[in-house]
C-alpha cells in the first residue's frame, strides 16, 4: 500500500478533450511547472487530495492522439510511459475521452490499457450527451473494456469526487490487455518477441521495437534485442498498419452494443461558423482582425499599467535611497536590485494579455481555423500552417514560442520556424522600441487620426515581420533538407473558453517568463552594477584627482560632485570597457555609455533600458534622476552640446534592436530544440551583421 | 475509378479503399481513416489546401498531397 508515499497519476488524453479542464479541478493552484530532464517541454505537475491519508501527484501530459509519437510534444507521453525509472512513472493512469469523439479517444485507451497500467476511463462533457442525442450503455462499457469508468464534466466541476473514490481504490482495477494483437497479426513473430522480453508487457516489447529513434533510456544490451526485431522495417510497417485496423475493429464492436447517437446534425452550428471563419474573403478578414485586436491591445491597454510600474520603481529607488543607511548595501539596493527587478516586473501585462489572447483563441478552436487557412500560405515560406501559433506567440517572447513550434511535425518547416521567430517583435524590445520611440519621434497626428508615434511602432512590427518572412524564403531554399509530410490536425469543435483554464494557462506563462527570463535581467543587473560601481586605480582615487584638477576653477560643491561621478564612471570596468568598444559603435552613432548598455543587452534585450538607467543612476549618484525616460532626453554630446539621443542616433538604434539576435535565452532554447550549436550561431552572427550593416547605413544618412 | 479524396467535392462522400502505406502517414490512421470508411469533404482551403473531412467521425484537415493518395469510390 502507498499510503505514506505520493501515488504518481499520469493523466493522458487526446487534445480537445477537456484534459486540463480536469487537471485543474484535481488540483487547483497547487500547480507547478518544470522540466522534464534534459529536455525543456514544461511539466505540469499538481497535488490532489485523493483521501484523508492519499495524496497523489498529478502529471499533465501534452494532448496526443497515440502513444506512437508524430511530434516532440507527444515524445514524451512514449517516455513517461514506457521509461520505468523517471520520476514521473505512474502508478496509475487516467485517460481522458470526451462523449462525441469517444471512438477516436478509446484507441488510445485501448493503448494504455495494453500496456497493463491500472488504468480508468473518465468521459468528460457529460453533461452534453442529452443535448446530442448521445446515449452510453455504462454498465455493459465497463464490462467490454474490463475497466472501471467515470462520467464527469470537468467545467461544471461535476463527477470528480467520484473519480477520487475510484482511484482509492486503484489497487484491485484490472489490468488485463483488451487487444491481443499477437493473433491477430502474426502468432509467431508476437511469441518472439514475448520470450526475448520477458520483464516487459508484449504491447511495451512492440512499442519499443516500432519506434523510428532507438530510445534514449534503455540499456545497450536491450537495445541491441530490440534492434534483432526492427530490422525489417516494411514489415513493422504493415504491422502498425494492421494493429491500427484491428483496434478500431474491436473499438466499432464494442462501441456498437454499448454506444448510439441521434442523428440530426444537419445544419448545426459548428459548420455555419467553419463557413464564415474560413471563407476565403471573410475568413481572412477575421483573422486579420483578430491579429489587430491583439497588437491594439498590447500597446493601449498594456501602457497604462507599464507607465505605473515605470514609475513605481522609480519611486521606489528614490525612497530606498533616501530612507536607507548611506553606504555600499544601499547603492546595490537602490541602484541594482531595485531597477533590475523593476526591469522584469515591467512585462507581465504585455505577457499576460497576449496569452489570454492566445489562450482564449485556442480554447475556442478558432487556431485550428488559422492554420487551415494558412498553412498553404506558410508553405511557400517553408513553413506551415502550425507555425502561425509560434510566430503569434513571439511578440510575446521568442522562448515559449519556440517550445510552441514542438507540435510541428516537418522538421524542414519547424526548423525555419525557429530560426525566424527573433525576428519578430518580441514584448522585450517594446520597452527599448517605447522609450526611443517617444524621445525621437514627436507625439503629432497624421491625417487628423493616426498617432505618429503609433505609425513608428507598427511599422517596427511589419519590419520585424517582413525579416522574418524573407529570411525564411531564403531559409526555404538554402536548406536541403528532404521530409514527409506528416500533416494531419484535428478540427474541434467550438466551445466557449472557460476563465479558469485560461486564467492558468495565463499564470503559468507569466510565470515562466519572470523565473526564467526574470533570472538573468536581475542577475545582470547586479553585475552591471557591480562593474559601474567599482574599477582600477583611477577610479579609486577619482575624487582626489577631480577635486585637484579642477581646484583653479572654484566650482560650487554640488557641479564638484557631479564631475566626480562621471569621472569614476567612465573610468569603472564598465566604463573602461564602454570605451574599449567605442570605435566599433561610433559608426552607428553611439557613445561608450549607450554602447555598454548594449552589450549588456546581448543577454536580454530588455536590459538595454535597466542597464542605462543604472548607469545614469551611478553617474548622478543620490540625485534624484525622475524616471529614465526623462534622464535619457536630458543627455548630451559632451563635444556638440546636442541631445544625445537624436533622431539619427534614435532611428539607429531602433533598427539595432528590430534586427539584432540579443537573447541568451532564446539562443540557449533554440541550442536545446537543435540540439546543435550551428542554428543558434547562425541565428547570433547573421543577425548581428544585418543589424550592425542597417544601423551603419541608417545613421550615416540621417546624421 | 481513380477517385481519391482530392477528387471529392464540398459536401459528397466517399467509401475509403485503399492507399500506399508508404505515403500516408501512420497518425492519420490512428486518428480513424482507414479502408472501408467513410469519408466526407466539408471545406477547401482558399487556396485549394488543405482539405477539410470528416472521416470516422473525425473532423480533420490534411494536406492534398495527402488526400491525394487515398483512393475511394464516391457514393451517390
Amino acid at each position: 500500500m502507498k499510503s505514506n508515499s505520493l501515488l504518481n497519476i499520469a493523466l493522458v488524453g487526446n487534445p480537445n478533450t477537456g484534459k486540463t479542464s480536469l487537471f485543474n479541478q484535481l488540483t487547483g493552484l497547487n500547480q507547478k511547472v518544470g522540466n522534464y530532464p534534459g529536455i525543456t517541454v514544461d511539466k505540469k505537475q499538481g497535488k490532489c487530495k485523493i483521501s484523508e491519508n492519499l495524496t497523489a501527484e498529478i502529471t499533465d501530459l501534452p494532448g496526443t492522439y497515440s502513444i506512437n509519437p508524430t511530434t516532440l510534444d507527444e515524445t514524451i507521453v512514449l517516455e513517461t510511459l514506457l521509461n520505468e525509472n523517471n520520476n514521473s512513472f505512474p502508478d496509475l493512469v487516467i485517460v481522458v475521452a470526451e462523449v462525441e469523439n469517444l471512438k477516436r479517444n478509446l484507441f488510445l485507451f485501448s493503448q494504455i490499457k495494453d500496456l497493463q497500467f491500472p488504468s480508468i476511463l473518465v468521459i468528460n462533457m457529460s453533461d452534453q450527451m442529452i443535448r446530442k442525442g448521445i446515449t452510453i450503455e455504462i454498465d455493459a462499457l465497463k464490462l467490454e473494456l474490463k475497466s472501471e469508468i467515470v462520467l464527469i464534466s470537468a467545467r461544471k466541476n461535476l463527477g470528480i469526487d467520484a473519480l477520487k473514490r475510484e482511484i482509492e481504490n486503484y489497487e484491485n482495477w484490472n489490468t488485463e490487455p483488451i487487444a491481443n494483437i499477437s493473433d491477430k497479426i502474426d502468432t509467431a513473430f508476437f511469441e518472439d518477441i514475448e520470450n526475448t522480453f520477458p520483464e516487459f508487457s508484449l504491447y511495451k516489447s512492440w512499442l519499443l521495437i516500432t519506434q523510428q529513434q532507438n530510445c534514449g533510456f534503455l540499456s545497450g544490451e536491450l537495445d541491441d534485442k530490440i534492434t534483432a526485431f526492427n530490422t525489417d522495417k516494411e514489415k513493422i510497417k504493415k504491422y502498425q498498419h494492421k494493429e491500427t485496423i484491428y483496434r478500431y475493429q474491436i473499438i466499432n464492436e464494442i462501441l456498437k452494443k454499448t454506444y448510439s447517437v441521434d442523428k440530426n446534425e444537419a445544419t448545426d452550428l459548428r459548420s455555419k461558423l467553419d463557413r464564415i471563419l474560413t471563407h476565403r474573403i471573410f475568413g481572412y478578414i477575421i483573422f486579420f482582425g483578430v491579429l489587430m485586436t491583439i497588437f491594439q491591445s498590447i500597446f493601449e491597454w498594456a501602457s497604462v499599467p507599464m507607465n505605473l510600474i515605470d514609475g513605481l520603481f522609480a519611486n521606489l529607488s528614490d525612497y530606498a535611497k533616501t530612507n536607507l543607511p548611506e553606504g555600499t548595501f544601499t547603492n546595490l539596493i537602490s541602484e541594482g536590485v531595485i531597477p533590475g527587478v523593476g526591469g522584469v516586473v515591467i512585462f507581465i501585462p504585455q505577457i499576460a494579455i497576449l496569452f489570454l489572447f492566445i489562450a482564449t483563441l485556442e480554447e475556442t478552436g478558432y487556431m485550428s481555423r488559422v492554420v487551415f487557412l494558412m498553412d498553404k500560405i506558410m508553405r511557400k515560406f517553408g513553413m506551415s500552417g502550425k507555425s502561425i501559433i509560434p510566430l503569434i506567440s513571439g511578440t510575446a517572447c521568442a522562448i515559449p514560442a519556440i517550445m510552441a513550434s514542438r507540435n510541428i511535425s516537418d522538421w524542414k518547416e519547424r526548423l525555419i520556424t525557429i530560426l525566424v521567430i527573433p525576428f519578430t517583435t518580441c514584448s522585450a524590445r517594446l520597452p527599448v522600441y517605447a522609450i526611443l520611440i517617444a524621445l525621437i519621434i514627436p507625439n503629432e497626428r497624421v491625417l487628423g487620426i493616426f498617432n505618429l508615434q503609433g505609425l513608428t511602432l507598427m511599422g517596427l512590427y511589419l519590419l520585424g515581420f517582413t525579416a522574418a518572412i524573407s529570411s525564411s524564403i531564403l531559409l526555404n531554399n538554402v536548406l536541403k533538407i528532404k521530409t514527409k509530410s506528416l500533416f494531419v490536425i484535428e478540427m474541434p469543435n467550438y466551445k466557449l473558453p472557460s476563465i479558469k483554464n485560461i486564467f492558468y494557462e495565463v499564470v503559468e506563462k507569466t510565470k515562466a517568463f519572470i523565473f526564467g527570463a526574470g533570472k538573468i535581467i536581475l542577475a545582470l543587473s547586479i553585475i552591471l552594477w557591480f562593474l559601474a560601481s567599482n574599477g582600477p586605480a583611477k577610479f579609486e582615487n577619482a575624487s582626489e584627482f577631480v577635486t585637484t584638477q579642477e581646484s583653479t576653477n572654484n566650482l560650487p560643491d554640488a557641479a564638484l560632485q557631479k564631475k566626480i561621478s562621471s569621472y569614476r564612471l567612465e573610468h569603472s570596468y564598465i566604463g573602461t570597457m564602454g570605451k574599449i568598444i567605442e570605435p566599433v559603435i561610433k559608426p552607428m552613432g553611439y557613445d561608450w555609455k549607450i554602447g555598454i548598455a548594449l552589450i549588456s543587452s546581448f543577454a536580454a534585450r530588455e536590459v538595454f533600458i535597466g542597464a542605462l538607467a543604472t548607469i545614469y543612476n551611478v553617474e548622478s549618484e543620490g540625485e534624484d534622476v525622475g524616471t529614465i525616460k526623462e534622464r535619457m532626453a536630458a543627455e548630451v554630446d559632451p563635444k556638440t552640446g546636442e541631445k544625445r539621443f537624436n533622431f539619427a542616433t534614435g532611428m539607429s538604434l531602433l533598427l539595432f534592436y528590430a534586427f539584432a539576435m540579443q537573447c541568451i535565452g532564446t539562443l540557449a532554447i533554440v541550442k536545446r530544440e537543435t540540439k546543435s550549436w550551428k542554428w543558434p550561431i547562425l541565428q547570433l552572427t547573421g543577425m548581428g551583421v544585418l543589424a550592425y550593416v542597417v544601423s551603419v547605413i541608417t545613421y550615416t544618412i540621417l546624421s | 475509378m481513380g477517385d481519391t479524396i482530392a477528387s471529392l467535392l464540398i459536401g459528397e462522400i466517399g467509401i475509403i479503399q485503399d492507399f500506399c502505406l508508404d505515403a500516408i502517414p501512420l497518425n492519420l490512421l490512428e486518428m480513424g481513416c482507414l479502408p472501408g470508411k467513410e469519408v466526407r469533404l466539408l471545406q477547401i482551403a482558399p487556396l485549394k489546401d488543405p482539405l477539410y473531412i470528416k472521416v470516422n467521425g473525425s473532423h480533420l484537415a490534411i494536406r492534398i498531397e495527402t488526400a491525394k493518395q487515398i483512393n475511394i469510390t464516391k457514393l451517390r
